[in-house]
């Protein structure tokens, strides 16, 4: 972090500072703030909180409010490659169960943990929007449906060969 | 020029939408052969995905399920030299409606779904696009497209059902020195991908139907709230809104009157409640999506406190027909009450998972077994979702209920937005109730007592139920917290939270009771309930069950029948999906 965060958070606020202006002041720039960082970070660091609330005069608890609020936010980085498993309700009625059962058991942590070595972080969604694939899970950009446990398995492999 | 379309909505891309269009270019390199290769949203077979479509002098001919293997050969006989591969074909050249999933749909909303490239605004304009808008400030007044709107009987189609142009006078009337027109994509029901797939594969439409609101009310600002778990639909709308400013259909003077009009997308952050009007707009001006009271409505103190008007993405693309068609054929549509179509996301136990718009009044037998194909891998029929979260089941044996607001209403479940999943009957109906419950609890924002230690209390009944632990009073307790929960809720989350536990007591009670009196579970999903035993006579020793079982509790040597130590088994059910001859049961 340090300089290289300053620097980059600066560029961010950079942009968001005309919005700012344009809209008189525009308290809606928090969201759009707090997603920028986190598509730089991959989290939500304490330093950009405290440095939105300076900038923005925003009190941070009511940052901190924001971010715990909103599912989308993290205030820990995740792992390499990020796990999500669908349990929505098209899921959940195709099996959905075993195959969060079968991520425990490969990945060995806990739905919402990182595995110790970086690689993977499981995270349960509420829907991926390719219900027609059910059941389905995502890894980072990849998504893969009409699952089995099995097919999960191999599907882990590969990732563990990258 | 014969054109080649590959669905790319983010069901065709999860299912290798790219990598076949990827091909297809390749291919058409290759053999240096003149075809138009295009990018569409979806087709709505997303059961078959990847589709292709090819357009050529004899007609439109559509490939399911193409892979890059396929490709080859669909280049080589189809498109080379000619001949179609009947066998891969949904729709053969002929007739366009041939396969009964497209056969008994109307399609309004989804007009253009599947048929255009989305990231074209010049297709869009060839089917009419933008002329909807160019009409009403031609020759309208705001009051003559609220006419015809409220004559057209169109309602919103978000769930709630309220009549748009009233909806629409309501902001018209409202005094304030701005107004603003607020789409909401936030589409967070699980089990729902209609919004998606209209901003996918339509943007334009949506915001042609924003202007004409704008229009209406007078409005100069226009937002889009669309979920961030929407990446594709976002990058669409941006590159349409891009577009249209580009050629002035946005911005200041549009098409040469003095009407200003500007969008602005807002991604959401992940929460359910944000979908609620009051708490929408409270996430777009940067806060907590919290409920307020209402009124005052968003139309009189909305958004920075001005008069704003919101309405759901398909209501909004239904708005452009309406006005190039008439109030009048839109209200020939569908049931007393009850106009034009709705679009549904077929879901679950159903053959054909997919996308599908049909007149109101049809009824959701119709749509489960003409449409749908009836329930997959040989399963019975057992009862059909609706309205996700806020909604409930409908049983099969009310199969003739008609699609209609109110006649759906009356079952307990709610229209909802568009969700329909089926289910049958390896679904268990306690544990159904638990998972929506789940989810209410777990999106609750906490505001109300009720909807936050309510939902709580009854998650915890319901837990006891599925682990065999519930008692006989519990289920007049779940009732009787239903009804507070009700009651006391600010907004629709806590107010309908209850709906999925209710409609399950209604008609599945002896699905409860069986769980509370004789510690079954019907079903036989509940894990706590069922347990996991090896046919001897099926099984073959393959020892296949015993390498998945994660906790060793299964014993035997190669070819050996094999046998589950109940003791150690956390019934993971891991066995039971890995063996290949049936030769697990759940007792
Ligand atoms: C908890 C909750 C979630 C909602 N989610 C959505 C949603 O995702 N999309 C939507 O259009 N409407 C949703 N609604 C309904 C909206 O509040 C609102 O009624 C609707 O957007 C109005 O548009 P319409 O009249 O065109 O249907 C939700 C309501 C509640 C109470
Ligand atoms: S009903 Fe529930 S979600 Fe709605 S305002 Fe009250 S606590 Fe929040
Ligand atoms: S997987 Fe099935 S057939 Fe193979 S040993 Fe286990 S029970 Fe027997
Ligand atoms: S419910 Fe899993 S993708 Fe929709
Ligand atoms: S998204 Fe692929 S056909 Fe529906």
């Amino acid at each position: 972090m340090g300089e290289n965060l300053s620097k980059e958070i600066n560029l961010n606020i950079k942009e968001f500072k005309i919005d700012l202006l344009k809209n008189g002041g525009d308290p809606g720039v928090l969201i759009p703030l707090l997603q920028s960082a986190q598509d730089s970070y991959g989290y939500v660091p304490e330093k950009v909180i405290n440095y939105i609330s300076e900038f923005a005069e925003i009190p941070a608890a009511e940052i901190y409010g924001v971010v715990t609020f909103y599912s989308q936010f993290r205030l820990k980085p995740l792992g390499k490659y990020i796990v999500k498993v669908c349990e929505g309700t098209a899921c959940h009625v195709n099996g959905a169960k075993s195959i969060v059962n079968m991520l425990l058991n490969e990945l060995g942590i806990g739905v919402g943990e990182t595995s110790d070595d970086g690689m993977f972080s499981l995270l349960s969604v509420a829907c991926l929007g390719c219900c027609s694939l059910a059941p389905v899970i995502m890894i980072n950009e990849e998504t893969f449906g009409s699952l089995t446990p099995d097919k999960v398995r191999k599907v882990l492999k590969k990732y563990r060969q990258k | 020029m014969v054109e080649v379309k590959v669905g790319l909505g983010t069901c065709g891309i999860s299912a290798g939408g790219y990598t076949v269009f990827d091909e297809l270019k390749i291919e058409k390199d290759k053999n240096n052969i003149d075809f138009e290769l295009k990018e569409t949203g979806c087709m709505g077979m997303c059961y078959r995905e990847v589709l292709v479509e090819i357009n050529d002098e004899k007609g439109k001919w559509l490939y399911a399920e193409v892979d890059k293997a396929r490709v080859k050969k669909i280049v080589e006989d189809h498109l080379i030299s000619g001949k179609p591969i009947e066998e891969w074909l949904v729709k053969t050249g002929k007739n366009e409606n041939e396969d009964p999933f497209f056969e008994k749909q109307k399609r309004i909303v989804l007009r253009n779904c599947g048929e255009i490239d989305p990231n074209s605004i010049d297709e869009y304009l060839e089917k009419d696009g933008y002329s909807a808008i160019q009409k009403v400030i031609n020759d309208d007044s705001p009051e003559d497209v609220i006419k015809v709107i409220t004559d057209s009987g169109l309602r919103g189609r978000g769930g709630g059902g309220f009549p748009t142009g009233l909806k629409w006078k309501f902001t018209s009337e409202a005094q304030g020195d701005k107004k603003y027109v607020i789409c909401n994509a936030d589409e967070g029901d699980p089990g729902a991908f209609m919004d998606r797939s209209v901003l996918e594969g339509d943007p334009h439409s949506v915001i042609e139907g924003m202007m004409i609101a704008a229009f209406a009310i007078g409005a100069e600002y226009g937002y889009i709230y669309v979920r961030a778990e929407y990446p594709k639909a976002i990058e669409r709308l941006r590159t349409a809104l891009g577009q249209a400013t580009e050629k002035g259909y946005i911005g200041e003077g549009i098409f040469g009157s003095k009407i200003n009009f500007n969008i602005k997308i807002k991604e959401g952050a992940g929460a359910f409640v944000c979908g609620e009007e009051t708490a929408l707009i409270a996430s777009i001006e940067g806060k907590r999506g919290i409920p307020r009271v209402r009124p005052p409505f968003p139309a009189v103190k909305g958004l920075w406190g001005k008069p704003t008007n919101i309405n759901n993405v398909e209501t909004f693309g239904n708005v452009p027909w309406i006005i190039l068609n008439g109030a009048a054929a839109f209200a020939s549509m569908g049931t007393e009450k009850s106009k034009g179509t709705k679009v549904f996301a077929l879901a679950g136990k159903i053959k054909k998972s997919g996308l599908a718009e049909v007149p109101m009044g049809m009824t959701i037998n119709e749509v489960v077994f003409e449409i749908g194909g009836g329930i997959k891998d040989g399963g019975k029929f057992k009862a059909v979702q609706m309205g996700g979260p806020s909604g409930g089941c409908i049983p099969a044996s009310m199969g003739d209920i008609k699609i209609d607001y109110d006649e759906i209403t009356k079952t307990g479940a709610i229209m909802g937005s568009g969700g329909m999943v089926v289910l049958d009957e390896t679904t268990c109906m306690v544990d159904l109730a638990k998972f929506f419950l789940t989810f209410t609890q777990n999106e609750s924002c906490g505001k109300c007592t009720f909807c936050r230690i309510g939902t709580k209390r009854m998650l915890e009944i319901l837990e006891k139920i599925t682990l065999g632990k519930g008692e006989e009073k519990d289920l007049d307790l779940l009732e009787e917290l239903s009804y507070k929960i009700k009651d006391n809720s600010l907004c629709g989350l806590g107010q309908t939270a209850p709906n999925p536990v209710l409609t399950t007591l209604k008609y599945y009670r002896e699905e409860y009771e069986a769980h509370i009196r004789d510690k079954q579970c019907p079903a036989h999903s509940c894990a706590a309930l069922i347990e996991y035993k090896v046919i001897p006579d099926k099984c073959t020793g393959c020892t296949l069950c015993a390498r998945n079982c994660p906790v060793d509790a299964i014993e035997g040597s190669v070819k050996e029948i094999h046998k589950i130590d109940p003791e150690k088994c956390i019934k993971c059910s891991l066995c039971f999906q890995a063996c290949k001859f049936d030769a697990i049961e759940k007792i």
